[in-house]
């Protein structure tokens, strides 16, 4: 056989194909469970508060309430999405199929495997994340050209957030611990973050810790391709999505790598 | 077996003639010493034997080889590779066989064994080829489109260790390679080893069965406590600690303990095991012994008398 070219020290194109390959690999067998779960859930709720809060509340700032949680909603099917498939199958591989122990026995290091992982979620998310704006669609939601951005915003946040479940996967020992981070982090995220209302009106001080929340940045982002953009706010928000797709990246590589080379 | 599992051809490792070597590796996993002080040297092309009691330290030994744990202290090189440093080029040319099955179970078992050689970086070219003499290694063509875990037990073993030779390593770990197996599944896989190290690759096998060392090992490093306490061929290990014959003494446990400790005021070598006392170098202590039956010595005479008096 021919010699394999390794080059130590840095992520390799040849192993994160691999990883990626192996993801789909995998996601061939599950596509059909895990493509129904992550558009029908938010299409659901969609259309819950869609038609049950548009009942109550008729426009947001001049936008109908329905296409008002229907741009929120692609940030929720990413979201979920992401962080979701991330924590569960992270752990399962780790702990309990082992198949990373197997992965790490050939010339893949744990830096590679998180990335390569992180980036065939946050893509999938991102095509995920579309559902939402489709059936807005439906409900007179007018295509604009800035939405084939949508995809690439879904991408981004994505990666940071599967990156972010893999973190979680890491501290954790058993299905069980992942109550805390699902109460404690994603729950809140999930709900201040302009989703089902407009954070403008709520105090300041929830105002400002909204910035904190990558999510946030997602749901204005996606608006903005919906009903206008806005430039220099957007380049802001862009900004932090990275900022927090490289900071999730980090935990989740020394956390993982801690949990797998002893 | 239909086919060799490793083409034809040299396989030279490093230049020295060694292909795996650790000198004075210490692992501790808090207070505990996994590993102890370990030297170790596997010559390239051999067949060579870990054998040790659970607990010897032996899983950890492969493990730091595999660069997923990382000594405290000492030397550790694969085929010229220090590691951990340079851990991913020992790992591209090295195939490892684990303890305990970490299949994708999900995944069908052709689809298995193409993850993984693209993992270990088998060019596009040779892929296909690749994975079809995995199959044929693991004797699995008919069950290629199964998912692994409905695979049997033994066959779920030789997918694995089909799946560490798919890059055709120049070294293989096994790791307790035939634990938990029914007896002529553990054939089966014996053969297999067999024309590993036929094909000349260097294969590095722990166990903690006598017999398996015993069988298939070229070599033995015998350990305890996270250290070699003996190394050798099986022959030269039993002739020096063992001697050429023993002799089994039976008898109700007190019998046994008061002999035990009148052959240790006499310095005579024993063992001891469950319903029996066996007295080593037999053949030189002719009239000191008393009456049993005679036999010639083999490794697991050694084993025990180095290890201590458990055996599984």
């Amino acid at each position: 056989m021919s010699a394999v070219r390794v080059r130590l020290g840095r992520i390799e194109a040849p192993a994160l194909v691999a990883v990626w390959v192996r993801e789909w690999t995998v996601f061939r067998y599950y596509w059909r469970t895990r493509t129904f779960a992550a558009i029908v859930e938010p299409v659901i709720t969609l259309l819950a508060f869609g038609f049950g809060f548009g009942k109550l509340v008729s426009e947001i700032d001049g936008i109908p309430y329905i296409q008002f949680v229907g741009t929120g909603a692609v940030a929720t099917a990413v979201l979920f999405s992401a962080v979701f498939s991330a924590m569960f199958d992270a752990l399962y591989k780790r702990r309990y199929q082992r198949v990373y122990d197997a992965m790490l026995a050939a010339p893949v290091d744990v830096d590679e495997i998180v990335t390569g992982e992180s980036l065939f979620l946050g893509v999938r998310a991102g095509v995920y994340g579309v559902a939402p704006l489709l059936v807005a669609f439906l409900f007179g939601l007018r295509p604009e050209p800035a939405m084939v951005l949508v995809p690439l915003i879904g991408v981004l946040t994505g990666i940071g957030f599967a990156a972010l479940g893999m973190w979680f996967a890491a501290m954790v020992s058993t299905y069980d611990g992942f109550s805390y981070v699902i109460s404690g982090v994603i729950t809140p995220l999930f709900l201040v973050a302009g989703t089902f209302f407009p954070l403008n009106r709520m105090p300041q001080w929830l105002r400002s810790l909204a910035q904190l929340n990558p999510l946030y940045h997602c749901v204005e982002l996606v608006r903005h391709c919906a009903f206008g953009l806005d430039p220099l706010a957007d380049l802001v928000h862009v900004g932090a999505l990275c900022a927090f797709a490289v900071l999730a990246w980090w935990l989740a590589v020394s956390r993982t790598r801690q949990r797998l080379v002893v | 077996m239909s086919s060799s599992p490793a083409a034809a051809g040299g396989k030279v490792a490093s230049l020295d003639g060694v292909a795996v070597s650790l000198h004075g590796v210490v692992k501790r996993f808090g207070d505990v010493r996994a590993v102890n002080g370990l030297d170790l040297e596997v010559p390239a092309g051999l067949c060579y034997g870990l054998l040790g009691p659970n607990g010897a330290g032996k899983s950890t030994t492969m493990r730091i080889l595999t660069g997923q744990a990382v000594a405290d202290g000492g030397s550790v090189e694969v085929l010229g590779h220090r590691l951990p440093a340079e851990s991913k080029l020992a790992r591209a040319r090295m195939g490892v066989c684990p303890q305990e099955s970490n299949l994708d179970v999900d995944l069908g078992v052709r689809d298995v064994l193409e993850v993984f050689a693209r993992l270990y970086r088998v060019s596009p070219r040779e892929r296909a080829a690749a994975v079809d003499r995995a199959l044929a290694v693991a004797g699995l063509e008919q069950r290629a489109t199964d998912r692994a875990e409905t695979l049997s037990g033994g066959m779920q073993r030789r997918l694995l260790i089909a799946r560490a030779l798919i890059h055709e390593p120049e070294v293989v770990l096994l790791d307790e390679p035939t634990v938990g197996l029914d007896p002529q599944i553990r054939q089966e896989l014996w053969s297999l080893i067999v024309s590993l190290r036929e094909s000349g690759t260097t294969v590095l096998m722990s166990t903690h069965y006598i017999e398996e060392a015993q069988r298939l090992a070229d070599r033995v490093a015998i350990m305890s406590a996270g250290r070699v306490v003996a190394e050798g061929t099986p022959a030269e290990l039993i002739l020096a600690h063992a001697g050429r014959e023993v002799v089994d003494v039976h008898g109700s446990a007190p019998e046994l303990a008061s002999l035990r400790s009148r052959a240790e005021a006499e310095g005579l070598p024993t063992r001891h095991s469950g319903p029996s006392l066996t007295y080593l170098h037999a053949d030189t202590l002719d009239g000191r012994l008393p009456a049993g039956s005679r036999r010639n010595a083999n490794l697991e005479d050694v084993f025990v008398r180095l290890t201590g008096d458990y055996v599984e």
